[in-house]
């Protein structure tokens, strides 16, 4: 089976790339200027919104993976979270519902290796190190890149050479269309799990260089839907069949986004003030004879950010960032049959960031980064420790190209102090200060043999860590103080072919195809200790071997009768494989074992077709079979899942307003299946959308 | 015209080339998940005596829904992994959350299942079930007289000024298994034990850290009234009766600076006799003896240090270092639990391992030598033999 499916995809790749290639012998390649030149207005806008062969000002050796426009809009995706599971190399985790845990896995390297920047800085979480996706609308995002290794463009902040891979979310920036100096946008949006979901921007335009924009957003959802769960005797017949509806997983959300964008000689800047706050039910796992909960989880995100950027000479750039974050949580168990928890925990965070950018020759640029961070960890636990992290990051690096080739190799040198006090019934009794110094390097190369067709050769080596998080470090009982920080070592080849062209129904191809090996040691992981039930002490002794394949095609079809047709496939294969105990192999031992929730074929499709104001979208997610950990047991496998999703969407033009109204079906044949054992995702579900530009 | 049709031509090769893909990648389909049949694995020659066989409840993971059910047949000297999908392959989500306890009284069995907030009671042969308790928190089981007696942590709650939370015994019929009665006790009380008329409940405060509970909980079983606390130690959790009216209570320590140790409590002089310098995670009485394994983590060499050891109860000296004579322990990885076969003394060690994989069990002749090893479920914890003249707990 596993076989079966990875063979339709190689041939199917092959196929693209033949009559790839026979498109560019057939027809010289034009640039992506004239292909656009065609068709009416709406149609055009939508080429310049999808096409994504032009040629970008300046190209990172390794260009990410990315969603933009109407694309990102006819996924069917609420969340940011939804929305990636379309890269290759991607596994979500996905707790299910629409206020539910969802962390993303780059290429197996764990959630704590990915990096996720808001409009160029890094969203932390010092305490435990992930960032849920989930809470992120895609309202007001224009754009999702992913990066594996970095974004191999040098003139960014040190925080950016920092993560093994990394999500870039970029919100809308106001445009103006001739003599408008305001935008309104509203939309609502309902449907299943009692979803109402309304959101509102404006964007004002004060001077020429000057715009403000406005954006909030107000969800509410009861989190409830049907699920269900059966078992079959080995003849086929029903053992058992029993359907609920998941209780507990109500949401209520609002977040306030607003921002100043400036523009100047040379430069440009912006600033920016982002509120979240959340009250949710956390609907936990079905287990036998417990169909509900009552925990609950209170969120409140902050931040202040502003970044500025100038080209002061010909040969020097400069970017400055700055950033204070503070979240706040509160867990609730309000469940008397179970140990009483109502723990609240705060995080501070400031940062400061300078990239300067030097041109020695025109094709030779060098870059010098240095971030500064400070953490801090408050909590209502008895003997909490209250951390402190102080981490200077400095970057060097450097890009050189020479006419088909592309370098560029950077140096990060991290350094880290934590601080943090022992406490015994709430006196201070001691206190510790731990310094860490790594310095990592990051190699990227790319080669494009023939200069008239766009074929890319490219290869990265980059070796990074992640540092322990407070939970890690200083959590009651289980954290341990003397952690390392985790390495991942990542190799990768591979390819890009592009081409365009203007003649015929195709109007363009892209092909990427990349082999990695990733190696994690020191993997932070939870070992049993001692005397009593679940106690757990984190160490440093896991050891991950990866090898994957990512491949992913992207066509886009002029059809009759102005019909438009674009389609994305991604396809991953990996085997991430489990090698920390080597005495436990065999009769179901964890040694050489797949990990946990990594399947080893994973894939999508996404089919996008326009005409005139018609938007009609298809996307099918494909998630192979997998264990719920690395002991691959049958009693630990997991059967596949795929959804297939539908939306459809009309412009209607009622003078200068425009009204889109689209309507989306998910999860279409109604299969009902769990991302994260005894969590089940919601069957078939609907959605409404109503969307007003003034 | 031609270049056009071409293209028109790579077009549709493209399309078709996608939807093949597409077909094609729906071959890798879910199947139907069938109910798990247990799996048998031969793993020494039959041997026939009173006792048949013996239940193992195996934990798992919190949440995980993973609690599962093994047998041993001595008859066939066949281990028979998870039998309770097969005997009951008509209860959604099998037997649940967090096995906690296992005990055999009448023709039943009944499996303590912690956070599914019941106990199943299963035919003690066909392992089919015939009632479901509902007890919320439910956590050990103990019979006497028609009745069963279970702990549960979750008491009424207080929470001004500080959070408290009394557990309780239910007294359950065992004829109309309905719960008839209930008697308020310490802190989170963990096992129980019956001896000479008297509950004793080993209240452990284990949701109060670092306030540990540190009594002991008499009930008369007459007026199922509490009499009294004891004050033995924090953190109790196992206690077990012997046939001189002895207790041998285990308490866990603080996991720093107060350590786990045993303690000798004298039911018919009403009085704390010894305390014997010997970490516990488990232990099992056999006759005289007293089997203990435990792991006890170290911050020192930051890694976990291991011990099997055998008490005399007449002596109450610790007689033995490690009951494994021939090395093989170096094997286990977090030994959890321990039992002894009544007739052959053949002693069994199940290692939990990581606590999210499957485990394994060891059987030891009563010398110590390894005889065979075995993959359980996962979190092998709790045993009961089943048999006939025999005390089956």
């Amino acid at each position: 089976m596993r076989t079966i499916v990875l063979a339709a995809f190689l041939t199917l790749v092959c196929a693209l790339g033949v009559s790839a290639q026979e498109g560019v012998l057939a027809h010289q390649a034009d640039s992506v200027m004239t292909s656009v030149g065609h068709g009416r207005l709406d149609s055009m806008q939508y080429i310049q919104n999808v096409i994504i062969y032009g040629r970008r000002p300046y190209e990172d050796v390794i260009p990410a993976q990315e969603l933009t426009g109407k694309q990102l809009e006819g996924l069917n995706s609420h969340s940011v979270a939804d929305a990636v599971r379309y890269f290759a190399g991607v596994q979500l985790k996905d707790y299910g519902g629409v206020g539910g845990l969802k962390t993303v896995d780059i290429r197996s390297m764990g959630t704590n290796h990915m990096g996720v920047f808001y409009d160029g800085i890094q969203i932390g979480n010092a305490q435990n190190g992930q960032v849920d996706l989930g809470k992120f609308s895609l309202d007001n995002i224009e754009a999702i890149s992913l990066y594996n290794g970095q974004r191999s463009n040098i003139f960014q902040s040190a925080k950016d050479y920092g993560s093994a891979g990394t999500i870039y979310l970029r919100t809308r920036r106001p445009k103006f269309k001739d003599g408008k100096r305001d935008n309104l946008n509203v939309s609502f949006k309902t449907g299943s799990f009692g979803l109402v979901n309304p959101s509102v921007r404006w964007e004002h335009k004060l001077s020429r260089s000057v715009s403000l924009s406005f954006n909030s957003e107000y969800t509410y959802a009861t989190g409830k839907y049907r699920f269900r769960y059966m078992r079959h005797y080995s003849d086929g017949s029903l053992a058992w069949d029993t359907t609920a509806v998941r209780q507990n997983g109500d949401v209520r959300s609002y977040r306030l986004e607003g921002a100043v964008f400036g523009v100047m000689t040379s430069g440009k800047w912006h600033a920016k003030a982002y509120f979240y706050d959340s009250n949710k039910g956390i609907p936990g796992a079905i287990v036998n004879n417990v169909w509900k909960h009552a925990q609950r989880q209170w969120d409140s995100n902050f931040f202040l950010q502003g970044a500025y950027q100038r080209k002061f000479t010909d040969r020097y750039e400069m970017m400055f960032n700055a950033k204070y974050s503070r979240d706040y949580l509160h867990y609730l168990n309000p469940d008397t049959t179970l140990m009483y928890i109502d723990n609240k925990f705060w995080q501070d965070e400031i940062y400061l960031s300078t990239a300067n950018k030097y041109t020695i020759l025109t094709d030779w640029d060098v870059n010098l980064s240095v971030d500064y961070q400070w953490n801090s960890l408050d909590a209502t636990l008895t003997g909490f420790g209250y951390p402190i992290r102080h981490t200077v990051l400095t970057a060097l690096a450097t890009a050189w190209t020479w006419r088909g080739f592309k370098v560029q190799g950077s140096m990060l040198y991290t350094m880290v102090n934590d601080r943090s006090s022992a406490r015994f019934n709430g006196q201070v009794v001691g206190k510790t200060s731990k310094y860490m110094n790594k310095v990592t390097p990051a190699v990227f190369l790319s080669w494009q043999p023939w200069q008239e067709r766009e074929f890319n050769l490219r290869a990265y080596y980059k070796r990074i860590f992640r540092m322990p998080t407070f939970n890690d470090l200083y959590y009651t009982d289980m954290g341990n103080i003397t952690l390392d920080p985790e390495y991942a070592t990542q190799y990768n080849v591979g390819f890009l072919y592009r081409l365009l062209t203007d003649r015929g129904m195709l109007a363009g191809v892209k092909l990427s195809a990349d082999a990695y090996y990733n190696y994690i040691t020191d993997k932070i992981i939870a070992v049993p200790k001692g005397t009593g039930q679940y106690r757990w002490m984190m160490m440093n002794v896991g050891i991950v071997k990866i090898r994957g394949i990512d491949v992913s095609a992207r066509t886009t079809l002029r059809l009759p009768a102005d019909v438009i047709l674009d389609i994305n496939l991604s396809y991953t294969y990996q085997k991430a494989q489990d090698y920390t105990n080597p005495e436990d192999n065999g009769d179901g031992g964890t040694y050489k074992g797949q990990l946990a929730y990594i399947p080893w074929h994973s894939g999508s499709v996404v089919g996008h077709l326009n005409w005139h104001d018609f938007d009609l979208n298809y996307s099918f997610i494909y998630v192979g079979e997998r264990y719920h950990t690395s002991a691959n047991t049958r009693e630990n496998h997991e059967q596949p899942w795929y959804t297939h999703d539908l939306s459809a969407g009309y412009l209607f033009h009622l003078g200068k307003t425009t009204l889109k109204v689209s309507g989306e079906v998910n999860n279409l044949f109604n299969q009902y299946y769990d991302v994260i054992l005894n969590y089940p995702m919601p069957g078939r579900n609907y959605k409404l959308i109503i969307k007003f530009d003034i | 015209m031609k270049p056009k049709s071409h293209i028109r031509d790579t077009g549709t090769v493209l399309l078709s080339q996608f939807l093949m893909a597409v077909l094609l990648l729906l071959a890798g389909c879910r199947e139907e998940v069938t109910i798990f049949l247990p799996e048998h694995v031969s793993v020494a020659q039959p041997v026939y005596n009173d006792i048949e066989g013996f239940y193992l409840l195996c934990e798992g993971n919190m949440g995980w829904n993973k609690a599962t059910l093994d047998y041993y047949d001595y008859g066939h000297g066949e281990y028979v992994r998870n039998i309770f999908s097969y005997a009951n392959p008509t209860v959604p989500k099998e037997m649940g959350d967090v096995g906690n306890d296992i005990g055999i009284y009448g023709s039943n069995l009944y499996c303590v299942i912690n956070c599914s907030n019941k106990i199943d009671v299963l035919d003690k042969y066909t392992c089919k079930k015939k009632y479901q308790i509902d007890i919320p928190n439910c956590r050990y089981i103990r019979f006497l007289g028609g009745y069963a007696y279970v702990t549960s942590y979750a008491g009424p709650v207080q929470i001004n000024p500080n959070y408290e939370q009394r557990g309780y015994v239910a007294k359950i019929d065992t004829v109309t298994m309905q719960v008839v009665d209930t008697c308020l006790v310490g802190f989170q009380p963990d096992e129980l034990e019956i001896v000479e008329g008297k509950i004793y409940v080993a209240n452990s405060g284990g949701y109060m850290v670092p306030n540990y509970e540190n009594t002991l909980s008499v009930i008369d079983v007459a007026t199922f009234k509490e009499e009294r606390r004891i004050p033995i130690a924090i953190n109790l959790s196992w206690v077990k009766g012997d046939r001189h009216g002895m207790l041998w209570i285990a308490s866990r320590g603080d996991y720093y600076t107060r350590a786990s140790k045993i303690y000798a409590y004298d039911t018919r002089k009403s009085q704390l006799v010894d305390s014997i310098d010997c970490p516990v995670s488990n232990m099992w009485l056999d006759g005289d003896s007293l089997y203990v394994v435990s792991t006890q983590w170290s911050y020192v060499s930051m890694g976990n240090t291991f011990s099997y050891a055998v008490i005399n109860t007449l002596t109450r000296q610790q007689v033995c270092d490690n009951f494994i004579t021939d090395g093989t322990d170096r094997d286990i990885v977090i030994p959890y639990a321990v039992a002894v076969n009544p007739i052959t003394r053949d002693i069994y060690v199940t290692d939990a391992k990581d606590y999210v994989s499957p485990g394994r069990l060891y059987c030891f002749d009563r010398n110590g030598k390894q005889r065979w090893s075995v993959r359980t479920g996962d979190i092998p914890a709790h045993f009961v033999f089943l048999g006939t003249n025999i005390n089956e707990r």
